[in-house]
């Protein structure tokens, strides 16, 4: 059939931690995109509110995205130590 | 008819293009097999791929799109650039390591792998294609958009270029050279949009817009008594307040034997006029810019400042500010943006764009093309359903999905995600001031916003230009060139190896790429001609929408529940592909498209994701609850033959 990956690959025994890791930092990124998305569809004029001399809109846009990256870092950290002591 | 083609952007352009075919020819040595053809040979490494990655991602939708909806509508075009990275933390936290450890070739290959099942083999091959298709349009089209102002030729002939460029890549060294075209495009990218970046920083904001010398046109406003009597003498009335213009709130007017059309505003007094542009098409076909010929050049582009005001005080320059200081200037200043309205008469039809003094404050919060303000819940509905489309798309997509299978191990499938958020979402957040940047600096070309972003390059000369061009050129390229490697992974490996069972060695299966490439490459060129015209940013959105609808249930349930079965699985894919694509092909900007009044459409909303998502998942669930007795008979017969 062909399945399986291209390279061979080493068992994994951190492979459920990493799996419940992700599912909860996954829900907590998604928690802060639905209320922003609820608060721009219900409470647009929230958005305009200025915040340090910028809207609320440019505030919220770029926290998520520098938000997106630091719980990436903070994932990988974790995944790591996982891997090596499980994998050990 | 806005820009003349440069000697030195021609040569980059030959340069990048020919770069890209000898790259791809040297590295087609490596693809003999089928691990090289179809994923490098999974032996990329992760800092590479993460760069590819973002090649691979920051498509002409990130680069030309969103700059040119940014410039155009604001923060509304900067919501695409949220939604799409918010789509990797899916990937990175859900999709990324058990998509590594369950395919091989294709994202098929990962939903099957517990299965072997024929249903899933052909539903998620055909889910791929269609998916891959969509996504190519967008790029076709941004092929075309560019290869007109570079080379100065028309949208088909840059649309067939890439069409042909892109098979020769892709039916050379397959996905090894689309990971290292990527890597390079990726890379290129970032530095040349942070150096435009901060060059518009540099040059901080102004009410008269430079141009590379160029001077900024100077908008005149005109006035008249209660019965359009002008005080400007030299202009004569042809069509006034009676005539089908006036209706509509403009006017025409001739001086000099040049025709114009302008704004009426209502006054105590009278009436004052706003010089307009506008773009007509004769009963006959003719198309005239500003009453003129295109190649005439009456017409120009536009985007400046109103009233800039920096701490409170009116000023007319910034000088060279900061990121921060750039963004909360534009805040609290006023910013001319357009409007457009469309007027018949017994000529042909005036598309008319008018002046939009609009505070900085609304144009940095959504509410600008999605209407958010006093919205109704339909108008609710499809922002909503947008933006899920957008979040659920990324870890959908075949196209990235597979570049999961040229590294060696789940660690390395991890940390490259990582890189990518970091590359994309730097990237994401410089659009915001390459929109905002050409947004002010006079360089929009009304009848074409994708452009926004190269013009806004040309405006600090043609240096910058030629190389901002050539790169979004050789963007597409490489987008392209990873969609058709999908695509063709589809069919050569999912659909005749696998699903009809042809018994084909390495060499042939990757021949049966090579042709599959070859065809889909020509109904990629087909398309964008087709879809000429359309904000490619937005044609991605419908991609996405498909992906997310598609894909998304089937790849979670099947890693996340455990009563998934194979029949569920390709009942889900079935469900989200035809109802998402259904949905879209009856929606309002269809309509349009088919020459109808979208308001005529059967549905009033153009992002299927709300509905299709759910209904994929709930077509999942109930199928798979009905066919746990398939799954334990396959069980039991499993443990009575051992």
């Amino acid at each position: 059939m062909g399945h399986g990956p291209a390279v061979k690959l080493g068992k994994d025994d951190a492979a459920s931690f990493k799996t419940s890791l992700g599912v909860k930092m996954f829900f907590g990124y998604t928690f802060f995109y639905v209320l922003f998305v609820l608060l721009n569809v219900y409470f647009p004029k929230s958005m305009e509110i200025i915040i340090f001399g910028q809207t609320a809109a440019v505030v919220w846009g770029f926290s998520l995205i520098i938000l997106a990256f630091i719980m990436a870092v903070i994932y990988n950290h974790f995944c790591t130590q996982a891997e090596k002591r499980y994998n050990s | 008819m806005i820009y003349t083609q440069s000697p030195l952007a021609i040569g980059l352009f030959i340069f990048f293009v020919l770069f890209v075919l000898g790259l791809s020819f040297y590295l087609a040595r490596r693809t003999s097999s089928a691990e090289g053809y179809y994923a490098a040979g999974g032996n990329i490494h992760w800092m590479t791929n993460g760069i590819a990655f973002a090649g691979d991602y920051l498509s002409a939708a990130s680069f030309l799109g969103i700059c040119g909806m940014i410039a155009t509508s604001g923060y509304d075009g900067w919501m695409y650039s949220i939604g799409y990275l918010g789509g990797w933390v899916v990937a990175l936290f859900l999709v990324a390591e058990p998509m590594k450890r369950l395919g091989k070739y294709t994202f098929t290959d990962a939903l099957d792998s517990k299965f072997n099942s024929k249903s899933i083999q052909l539903m998620a091959a055909i889910s791929t294609l269609l998916v891959s298709i969509f996504y190519l349009i967008p790029q076709m089209v941004g092929a075309g958009v560019l290869v007109q102002p570079l080379m100065g030729l028309p949208h088909w002939v840059g649309v067939c270029i890439v069409g042909v460029v892109v098979t020769l890549i892709v039916a050379t060294a397959g996905m090894a050279s689309t990971t290292y075209v990527q890597f390079f495009k990726g890379a290129m990218l970032l530095l040349v949009s942070t150096t435009l970046v901060v060059m518009v920083l540099f040059r901080g904001l102004s009410t008269t817009p430079e141009n590379d010398g160029k001077p900024y046109h100077d908008f005149t406003t005109l006035y008249a008594d209660n019965a359009l009597v002008l005080e400007d003498s030299s202009y004569r009335v042809i069509a006034g307040l009676d005539s089908i213009f006036g209706k509509e709130g403009f006017v025409k007017l001739e001086k000099n034997g040049r025709e114009s059309i302008w704004k009426l505003h209502a006054t105590d007094n009278g009436y004052t006029l706003e010089e307009t542009l506008f773009a007509t098409r004769l009963n006959d076909g003719t198309r005239l810019y500003n009453g003129s010929p295109a190649d005439d050049g009456h017409f120009f582009p536009v985007g400046h400042i109103k009233e800039l005001i920096v701490n409170g005080e009116e000023v007319a320059a910034t000088g060279p500010v900061g990121p921060f200081s750039f963004l909360s200037a534009l805040t609290e200043s006023t910013i001319v943006l357009w409007g457009t309205a469309y007027v018949p008469d017994a000529d042909g039809i005036t598309t008319i764009y008018y002046q939009k003094p609009t505070p900085g404050s609304q144009i940095l919060r959504p509410g600008l093309r999605f209407k958010v303000d006093n919205s109704t819940p339909m108008e609710k509905f499809n922002f909503i359903s947008l933006m899920l489309a957008l979040f659920c798309g990324t870890a959908a997509l075949p196209h990235i999905l597979i570049r999961y299978y040229t590294v060696p191990s789940q660690a390395a499938a991890r940390k490259s995600t990582i890189v990518a958020i970091a590359g994309i979402g730097f990237f994401y957040l410089l659009t915001l001031f390459m929109g905002m940047g050409a947004m002010t600096n006079g360089v929009i070309n009304l009848l074409d916003n994708n452009m926004s972003a190269p013009l806004l390059a040309l405006s600090f000369g043609v240096f910058l230009f030629a190389i901002i061009s050539s790169l979004a050129f050789a963007t597409v390229l490489g987008t392209v060139s990873g969609l058709i490697v999908a695509s063709s992974g589809a069919i050569a490996h999912d659909l005749l190896d696998n699903f009809l069972g042809l018994k084909m060695n390495d060499r042939t299966k990757v021949r049966a790429g090579k042709i599959s490439a070859v065809c889909i490459g020509a109904i990629a060129i087909y398309l964008g001609i087709v879809f000429e015209g359309m904000n490619v940013s937005f044609l991605v959105g419908w991609a996405f929408a498909v992906a997310a609808s598609a894909n998304l249930p089937a790849i979670l349930m099947l890693l996340f529940w455990s009563k998934t079965t194979a029949r569920g699985v390709a009942a889900s894919i079935t469900v989200g592909l035809f109802s998402s694509l259904g949905l879209i092909l009856i929606s309002p900007d269809m309509w349009l498209r088919y020459g109808k009044l979208p308001a005529d459409a059967p549905i009033q909303f153009n992002s299927p994701a709300l509905i299709s998502i759910p209904l994929a998942f709930a077509a999942l669930v109930v199928i798979s609850l009905m066919t746990q007795k398939d799954v334990n008979v396959g069980h039991a017969t499993e443990l009575s033959n051992n």
